[in-house]
């Protein structure tokens, strides 16, 4: 299975990564060749159920609703790239999208 | 292709196109859950703190943190999709919903996607006006995370970024497409929060964020059965809007296909303002959230004998008080439907009827002056300070005869403004109706002389001005006297 | 002028004789904290050299000798007081940098610490540095680190193995007696056979992963490396437990490690022959040989079985874990931390950072797993890699219900090679095909040296079902003892 150039662009575009044409058409060359070696895969089949996890009984322990949080040793300030009066600032958003609903 | 038809006027569609289609809506709605800490951290969930600083590792998404979830989360899912009559899954698997936003801290949203913890439930609501009840079918109620803040007006050409909110537990509760008109969204969206209210498992006010909703709306000929292409609505701030969207796209759709032209998939935004949908992105985005199961949480097991405990322990819903309100207090359909609006008013209701066993009344007098109160003061029946069995007390003076029905009311005034007792207030304000049988007489006689036309008139036969001269009599005894008592004295005088 | 370093040679370097030295008063922690501190000088284990360490600070180590001082009387001292450790740079740790050898990470302090790290403390460890690592744990010879590329000890134009190839280094080298690393397909055993010394992983869920930089969350965990296995087993001991904090972390009863039968009378260890292939170095193949015939000696019985899924362990490697890394590094998006390079709007922030944080190894794993996550893709591999993983770890299930008490394998199919000689990825990743099977089943797995080909350390692998670790470290002492210094000629 060989991956194109515009799969690899858009899956760049999907994982926000940035990749000049030139790695584009480098990582396209790799990524096909990786993905050669996976084709022993295909010999697999789905019997048991794709994605099952051996479902235990036991199953994941909750925790109570209770507090006190994770102490933060440094405050965010600390580390933020860039805040102001409490807020982490990034650039404005270029599209048409309400900021209260997920893109 | 023009998005800026309103559901008033149209452009390029008739009523006779309008007509010819039918709507198809399916509704999502995201609910926030009444925890003290978030769902995967302990962080509090406590509205208005400064911007982040209900924060930590985990819902900050730094490198090492982990998430771990909170029980009460499953408790309060499980008691919403109980409630929805869902089928629930013994065994349930968190996944990651993958993007990149500013808001979402970790790049992906823990959610879950093709193994939810409920599916197959539904929901009964009124319908609006007379029209018969409908149920609507539950597709799914899963958990998950809520994404944090951002706000774009407050620095100049930055967007900035509050993740109190990040890790807020959420449940969406999704329907099938089975609602048929913005009316019955309305009404479906009227029911859920009444249930949710009832439930105690979230403020779900709209207005504070609680509780949101997206529109899922298609058209189609009518008595067709497949769907046609859908929209997605967004940034609906309230059931009005939500309904008045749904119209106005609906309109926009019919338009389009009645011209022979197809709708095309896209996420719209209601503009209330405008009254009109616009799109929400100048270019088209790929959605492709790659969902895989969540690798930091084994699966969510919930045994039978949490599942039956939780259903043990539900109040009791709306559908079924309203139902008992009618059969054990004799009350009407519309009544039952104001004291079961919400819970804490019906408890009340219930209290006061306990005590004064006349359910009609009380209804009348819980629904008109109680409310009124509470309206007033802008506020809810829990801070009332006239406890119901005062109420109560009122209501048996009047019946009693001891208090005229408006003389109740002024006391009623004063009662919910002091918090004293009726007996009390009645005596110092010198309210207690008058029935001495010879005070009445003297008025009676007085009112019949300075009303002599009056008074032949009802002794020859016209009945109905009985009404004017016990009118009279009231004005005379400055509102004290017992008017029942007046009326059988006048009638008996005049000659019934 | 050499400066003894924690080495095997020198006996008084086991934790067990430091931390008794350290208790009776005999020797300070401070003094150890200088010997250490000294060798890294000697053996240059910085920038300049070996660059295992990329960070240390003689001052801190002093404050925490110091403080440790006044606990010293009392029980209180705790199992590893006074040894000096180094930790792998992607485990967070207060008032260090937490960089993961990246440059997206570079400078940054994590505001918690994790767990593991936290106990080593409790347990009166000295943490003397933060070693290098292939970025975000991706790689198999610390070569891909932004900070440049660790030396094998030995020499200088190989490599030590990775992905924690800094701490394996720092151990091997005497700098400290015992490290941490982190295994997601290897990292640590890999290393560990390299360097010539003992790696251990623990079972999935055994140790905590809260503070370890996730790569792949279901293959994650923090593994120990020591100079002995006894001191590794005492390390291991000291970070094991359930935590809260984990919700992976298992509840599960802690052995004793230090306990164990001295004899191999009873015990079955298989030998898998898809680990003894025909075209694998035969003079590896007769150290494993002779390694077995010690065990033997000592009253094990070997048997031969077959893990007949073992094929399908590195494409279904190279598929799960590039997925869920994929995942995970999406958080380092310039918004609250880390390196932001600033361009045209969101959007150019977000690829401007990444693009110049992230290097090209890293880079290459997220486009993969992107891409096997993508629409239209996640069935074709990623559901498949995942029932094939299901049929990996039944392999092992199978052999060990069938009376297999441990596996033994070689770890590697050569030993350390030269520094940029595996240009093609799909080569590199192949220098993890003994070392990954176990990562996906779960199981606990360890490295001890074995012996020498060309003057470089090979190591044996031995393999235990879920929270076996106490026999396999009991098998793994007795072998070790047997070998004697054998094991390093």
């Amino acid at each position: 299975m060989s991956i194109s150039l515009d799969e690899v662009r858009h899956i760049a575009t999907l994982a926000r990564l940035g990749i000049s044409d030139e790695r584009a058409q480098l990582a396209a060359e790799e990524l096909s060749s990786i993905l050669a070696h996976m084709q022993v895969l295909s010999r697999v089949d789905d019997e048991r159920g794709a994605g099952s996890t051996g479902d235990s009984p036991i199953g994941m322990t909750l925790r109570h609703d209770a507090g006190p949080p994770i102490p933060l040793l440094r405050a965010p300030a600390f580390f933020a790239p860039e805040m102001s009066e409490g807020f982490f600032l990034v650039p404005r958003l270029a599209t048409h999208e309400d900021p209260e609903q997920s893109p | 292709m023009s998005v800026r038809e309103t559901a008033e006027s149209p452009r390029g569609a008739d009523p006779g196109a309008l007509g010819a289609f039918e709507m198809v809506v399916g509704l999502e709605v995201h609910v926030q859950l009444l925890t003290r800490t978030k769902a995967f951290c302990r962080c509090a969930t406590d509205f208005g703190a400064p911007p982040n600083t209900n924060v930590c590792p985990v819902c900050l998404g730094l490198p090492g943190a982990l998430p771990v979830l909170n029980e009460h989360v499953v408790d309060l899912a499980l008691r919403a999709a109980i409630a929805l009559d869902c089928e629930i899954h013994p065994v349930s698997i968190f996944a990651r919903k993958n993007y990149f936003y500013p808001d979402l801290p970790k790049g992906y949203q823990i959610s879950q996607y093709d193994r939810p913890l409920a599916t197959a439930g539904r929901l009964t609501s009124d319908g609006p006006a007379d029209a018969p009840a409908a149920t609507v079918r539950i597709t799914r109620v899963h958990i998950e995370e809520d994404a944090g803040k951002s706000v774009h007006d407050r620095f100049a050409g930055v967007s900035a970024i509050d993740l109190n909110r990040a890790g807020v537990p959420l449940i969406e509760i999704v329907s099938e497409p089975d609602i048929r008109s913005a009316a019955a969204a309305g009404a479906y969206l009227r029911a859920l929060k009444q249930l949710l209210e009832y439930l105690e498992v979230s403020d779900v006010n709209m207005e504070e964020g609680s509780l949101r909703v997206d529109a899922n709306v298609s058209a189609r000929p009518v008595g067709a059965s497949t769907l046609g292409t859908k929209t997605e609505l967004k940034n609906l701030n309230s059931f009005s809007a939500v309904e008045r969207a749904l119209d106005a796209e609906f309109a926009r759709q019919c338009a389009l296909l009645a011209a022979g032209e197809r709708v095309s998939q896209q996420t719209l935004l209601w503009d209330a303002n405008a009254g009109a949908v616009r799109p929400a992105r100048s270019k088209e985005e790929s959605h492709d959230y790659r969902y895989f199961p969540e690798p930091d949480l084994p699966p969510l097991v919930v045994d039978r004998a949490r599942i039956k405990g939780v259903r043990e322990h539900l109040p009791e819903l709306p559908a079924a008080r309203k139902t008992r309100y009618r059969e054990a207090f004799a009350l009407g359909s519309y009544d039952a439907d104001v004291l079961t609006a919400d819970r804490p008013l019906g408890n009340y209701f219930e209290e006061v009827a306990r005590a004064h066993r006349d359910p009609k009344t009380v209804a009348n007098w819980v629904m008109g002056e109680v409310r009124a109160a509470l309206n007033a003061r802008r506020i809810e029946i829990d801070r009332f300070p006239v406890r119901p069995a005062d109420v109560a007390e009122l209501l048996d003076l009047v019946a009693g005869g001891v208090l005229s029905g408006t003389a109740a009311k002024r006391v009623f005034a004063i009662m919910a403004e002091t918090g004293e007792r009726a007996a009390q207030i009645a005596a110092r304000e010198g309210l207690v109706q008058i029935r001495d049988d010879e005070a009445l007489h003297q008025w009676i006689e007085q009112v019949i002389a300075e009303h002599e036309p009056e008074a032949t008139r009802y002794a020859r036969g016209e009945r109905k001005l009985l009404g004017v001269l016990v009118g009279f009599v009231m004005k005379k005894s400055q509102g004290r006297a017992d008017p029942r008592r007046v009326n059988q004295l006048l009638a008996e005088r005049l000659g019934a | 002028m050499t400066t003894a370093g924690f080495g095997s040679s020198s006996p008084e370097g086991t934790v067990a004789a430091l931390r008794a030295s350290v208790i009776s008063g005999q020797r300070s922690p401070r003094d150890i904290v200088d010997r250490s501190f000294a060798r890294a000088a000697e053996v240059r284990a910085g920038a300049d050299g070996l660059n295992a360490i990329l960070w240390s600070d003689v001052d801190a180590a002093h404050r925490e000798a110091a403080a440790l001082e006044s606990r010293l009387d009392g029980p209180h001292a705790g199992q590893l007081a006074g040894i000096p450790i180094v930790v792998k740079d992607n485990i967070a740790t207060a008032g260090s940098p937490t960089t993961c050898g990246s440059r997206i990470l570079a400078g940054y302090h994590s505001p918690f610490e994790a767990t593991a790290v936290t106990c080593l403390r409790d347990a009166g460890a000295i943490i003397v540095g933060k070693t290098n690592l292939d970025e975000f744990a991706m790689g198999s010879s610390t070569e891909f680190s932004a900070f440049g590329r660790t030396k094998h000890p030995l020499d200088p134009r190989l490599v030590p193995g990775g992905s924690s190839g800094g701490s394996a280094a720092a151990v091997a080298a005497g700098i400290t007696p015992v490290a941490l690393g982190s295994e997601t397909g290897g990292s640590v055993r890999q290393p560990a056979a390299f360097c010539g010394i003992v790696g251990v992983k623990p079972t999935y869920g055994r140790v905590s992963r809260f503070g370890l930089v996730a790569f792949a969350s279901s293959l994650d965990q923090i593994g120990v490396f020591g100079v002995t296995v006894a001191d590794a087993a005492t390390v291991l001991q000291t970070i094991a437990g359930r935590d809260p904090l984990d919700a992976t972390s298992v509840e599960a009863p802690l052995p004793n490690y230090a306990e164990y039968p001295h004899t191999l009378r009873g015990v079955v260890i298989g030998k898998p022959r898809e680990y003894f292939p025909e075209q694998l170095d035969p003079r590896i193949a007769d150290l494993c040989e002779r390694a077995l015939d010690r065990c033997r000696a000592l009253g094990a019985t070997v048997r031969d079985v077959s893990l007949p899924h073992t094929e399908l362990a590195i494409p279904v490697y190279y598929i799960v874990a590039p997925a869920e890394a994929s995942s995970n590094l999406a958080r380092f998006d310039g918004v609250r931390y880390g390196l932001r390079v600033t361009d045209d709007g969101l959007r150019g922030m977000y690829e401007a950072t990444r693009s110049n944080g992230f290097g090209p190894e890293v880079t290459r794993r997220i486009l993969l797993g992107t891409y096997v996550l993508s629409a239209g893709y996640y069935d074709a591999y990623y559901t498949k890699a995942m029932r094939a993983r299901q049929l990996i770890a039944s392999d092992f299930d199978a052999a060990f219900n069938s009376g297999v008490d441990v596996l033994f394998t070689p770890t590697t199919p050569t030993t350390a090679f030269a520094a940029g000689s595996r240009s093609d990825p799909y080569e590199m990743y192949l220098s993890d095909i003994f070392t990954v099977t176990a990562n996906l089943a779960g199981i606990p797995a360890l490295s001890l040296p074995i012996g020498r080909v060309d003057g470089l350390p090979v190591g044996g692998q031995l393999l235990a079902p879920h929270f076996g670790e106490q026999r396999m470290l009991g098998v793994a002492q007795l072998l070790e003892h047997s070998l004697g210094a054998e094991a390093h000629r």
